[in-house]
C-alpha cells in the first residue's frame, strides 16, 4: 500500500502536553512535547536512560505521569479503571522480553484480549488468530506454548498478540534488543510490513536500519528531553545538536 | 488394634467423617485464601488492608482459639450452626485460609511483572489479568506448599473431634482408648494410620499435580 505520508491533516492521533515524571529525585521525563499523527511511524533513539523507553510506557498509561497531558485521539488518558482498560485496548504494545502469557499456547495468547476484551466469539477469535499469526509467519508454531518458541518467533507472536485488538497505534519498546543478531530481521521485516501498511507506530530502538527505512521522523532524548526531531535523512546526514552528533559517532562507527 | 477391628463400622464412619471435614474445608480455605491474596495485592488500598489484617489476626491464633471463637463465641453474636461438624469446617478454613493466602501472595509475586503488564496492555482490567494471566501461573508455582497446607489441614481437623463434639477419628479414638484401657496404643496407632490413609495419597496426588501442571519456561 502506497501511503502519502505528508498528509498530517486533522488532529494527531497521539499527543503528549507539557510531559514531566519523576522516579524519586530522578527527573526522567522534562516537558516533552509531542504530537504523532496517523499514519506516522516515529523512532525513538538515545542512550540508554535517557526516557526513551519510559515515554514509550507513558502513552498506554503503564507508568503515569506527574505532569502534563497525554491524548489519545483527542481523548484525556484516563486514571485506573475500566476506561483504562478499554482505553489500552486500542494501544498495542510490544515489549523488550516479549511477555507472552507462558501458561497459554501461541494461539491464546492472541485470542484471549478479543475474546476477554472485545467479547469475541471463540470460533472468530481462532480464525482471526491463525491468519495473524500466518501474517507474522508462525501459523505452524499455533499450538505450542511460548517457551517452545525462538526469541524472534515469541516477538512475532507478541506482535500477532497486540494487532489481534485492531489498535489506533503501536508502541515497541526495543522489540529486538533482547534477540539474538540472526533473528533480528524476522521482527524488523514484520514491522516494516507494518508501517507500509499505514500503521501508526512509535518504535523505541537501537536499529538505525529500520530507523532509517521505515521512519517517517526520528526523535532523540537525552537526559529525559527531546533534543532534536528530524527526518530520519536529516537526522543521520546532518544532525543538528552536539548530543546527536557524538551519539552517532559512537553507534556508526562500528 | 482389636478394638478397632471390633468397632469398625464405627471406624469407618469416622473416617468418612474426618475425610469429608478435611475436603469440605480445604475446597472453602483455598478459594477465602485466593480471595484474600487478590485484596492483598488489589490496588485498592482498603481492601489490601483487610487482606492484610485478617492474615495477621488469624494466621497468630492458635486453631483451638479459632474453634472455641466459632462455637463459643459467635453465637454471642447470634450466629449459630447447624452442626458441630459445619462449625468445624468453618473454624478450619478460616484458619487455613490465611495460610493460603500467603502461600498463593508468594506465587503472585513469582510470575514475572511483565506477565500483568503484557495483560494490562491488551485491556484487561486488574480482575481479568489476575484471574487469565496471573493467578493461573502463580497457583501451578505453589502446588507444593499448597499441598503441605492440605495434608496440615486434615491432621488439624483432629481438634475437632479431640475437644468438640464432632464424631471424627480421633474422638473416636479417645472413646476406645478410654473403653480399652490395655490397647491405648494400638488404637491411637491405628488411628495414625487412617490418618495416613487420607494424607498419603494426598501427598502423591499434590505430585502428580505439580507436574501435570508446570509450565514450560
Amino acid at each position: 500500500m502506497d501511503l502519502d505520508k505528508t498528509d498530517r491533516a486533522g488532529q494527531p492521533l497521539v499527543s503528549l502536553d507539557g510531559v514531566n515524571k519523576w522516579f524519586g529525585d530522578l527527573h526522567v521525563l522534562q516537558d516533552i512535547d509531542l504530537q504523532i499523527a496517523k499514519g506516522e511511524v516515529i523512532v525513538v533513539i538515545g542512550p540508554s536512560g535517557s526516557g526513551k523507553s519510559t515515554l514509550c510506557r507513558c502513552i498506554n498509561r503503564l507508568e503515569s505521569v506527574q505532569q502534563g497531558e497525554i491524548c489519545l485521539d483527542g481523548v484525556p488518558l484516563p486514571a485506573e479503571g475500566k476506561t483504562l482498560a478499554r482505553l489500552r485496548s486500542d494501544v498495542g504494545m510490544v515489549f523488550q522480553s516479549f511477555n507472552l502469557f507462558a501458561h497459554k499456547s501461541i494461539l491464546e495468547n492472541v485470542t484471549l484480549g478479543p475474546i476477554k476484551v472485545r467479547g469475541t466469539s471463540k470460533a472468530e477469535a481462532n480464525k482471526r488468530g491463525r491468519e495473524l499469526l500466518d501474517r507474522v509467519g508462525i501459523a505452524d508454531q499455533a499450538d505450542k506454548v511460548p517457551a517452545q518458541l525462538s526469541g524472534g518467533q515469541q516477538q512475532r507472536a507478541a506482535i500477532a498478540r497486540a494487532l489481534a485488538m485492531d489498535p489506533k497505534v503501536m508502541l515497541f519498546d526495543e522489540p529486538t534488543s533482547a534477540l539474538d543478531p540472526e533473528m533480528i530481521n524476522e521482527v524488523l521485516d514484520v514491522m516494516v510490513s507494518l508501517a507500509k501498511d499505514g500503521m501508526t507506530m512509535v518504535v523505541v530502538t537501537h536499529e538505525m536500519g529500520f530507523a532509517r527505512k521505515a521512519a517517517d521522523r526520528v526523535v532523540f532524548m537525552d537526559h529525559g528531553k527531546i533534543v532534536e526531531e528530524a527526518t530520519p535523512e536529516e537526522f543521520f546526514t546532518n544532525p543538528k545538536s552536539d548530543r546527536a552528533k557524538d551519539f552517532l559517532s559512537k553507534i556508526l562507527t562500528h | 488394634m482389636q478394638a478397632l477391628l471390633a468397632n469398625f463400622d464405627a471406624l469407618w464412619s469416622g473416617f468418612l467423617t474426618t475425610l469429608a471435614m478435611s475436603v469440605a474445608a480445604a475446597i472453602v480455605a483455598t478459594v477465602l485464601g485466593t480471595v484474600l491474596a487478590a485484596f492483598r495485592v488489589s490496588p485498592i488500598p482498603p481492601l489490601r488492608a483487610f487482606g492484610a489484617i485478617y492474615v495477621q489476626l488469624v494466621r497468630n491464633t492458635p486453631l483451638t482459639a479459632v474453634f472455641f471463637l466459632v462455637i463459643f463465641g459467635l453465637p454471642a453474636v447470634d450466629v449459630t450452626f447447624q452442626s458441630f461438624f459445619i462449625a468445624a469446617v468453618v473454624a478450619l478454613s478460616v484458619y487455613t485460609a490465611a495460610f493460603v493466602c500467603e502461600v498463593i501472595r508468594s506465587g503472585i509475586n513469582s510470575v514475572s511483572a511483565g506477565q500483568a503488564e503484557a495483560a494490562r496492555a491488551i485491556g484487561l482490567t486488574f480482575g481479568q489479568s489476575l484471574r487469565e494471566v496471573v493467578l493461573p501461573q502463580a497457583f501451578r508455582t505453589v502446588v507444593p506448599p499448597l499441598g503441605n497446607l492440605w495434608i496440615a489441614l486434615v491432621k488439624n481437623s483432629a481438634i475437632a473431634g479431640g475437644a468438640f463434639a464432632v464424631a471424627d477419628l480421633t474422638q473416636l479414638a479417645a472413646n476406645l482408648a478410654r473403653d480399652n484401657p490395655a490397647e491405648v496404643l494400638g488404637v491411637f496407632g491405628g488411628i495414625a494410620l487412617a490418618y495416613m490413609v487420607i494424607t498419603v495419597p494426598s501427598g502423591i496426588a499434590v505430585g502428580i499435580i505439580e507436574r501435570r501442571t508446570a509450565i514450560l519456561r
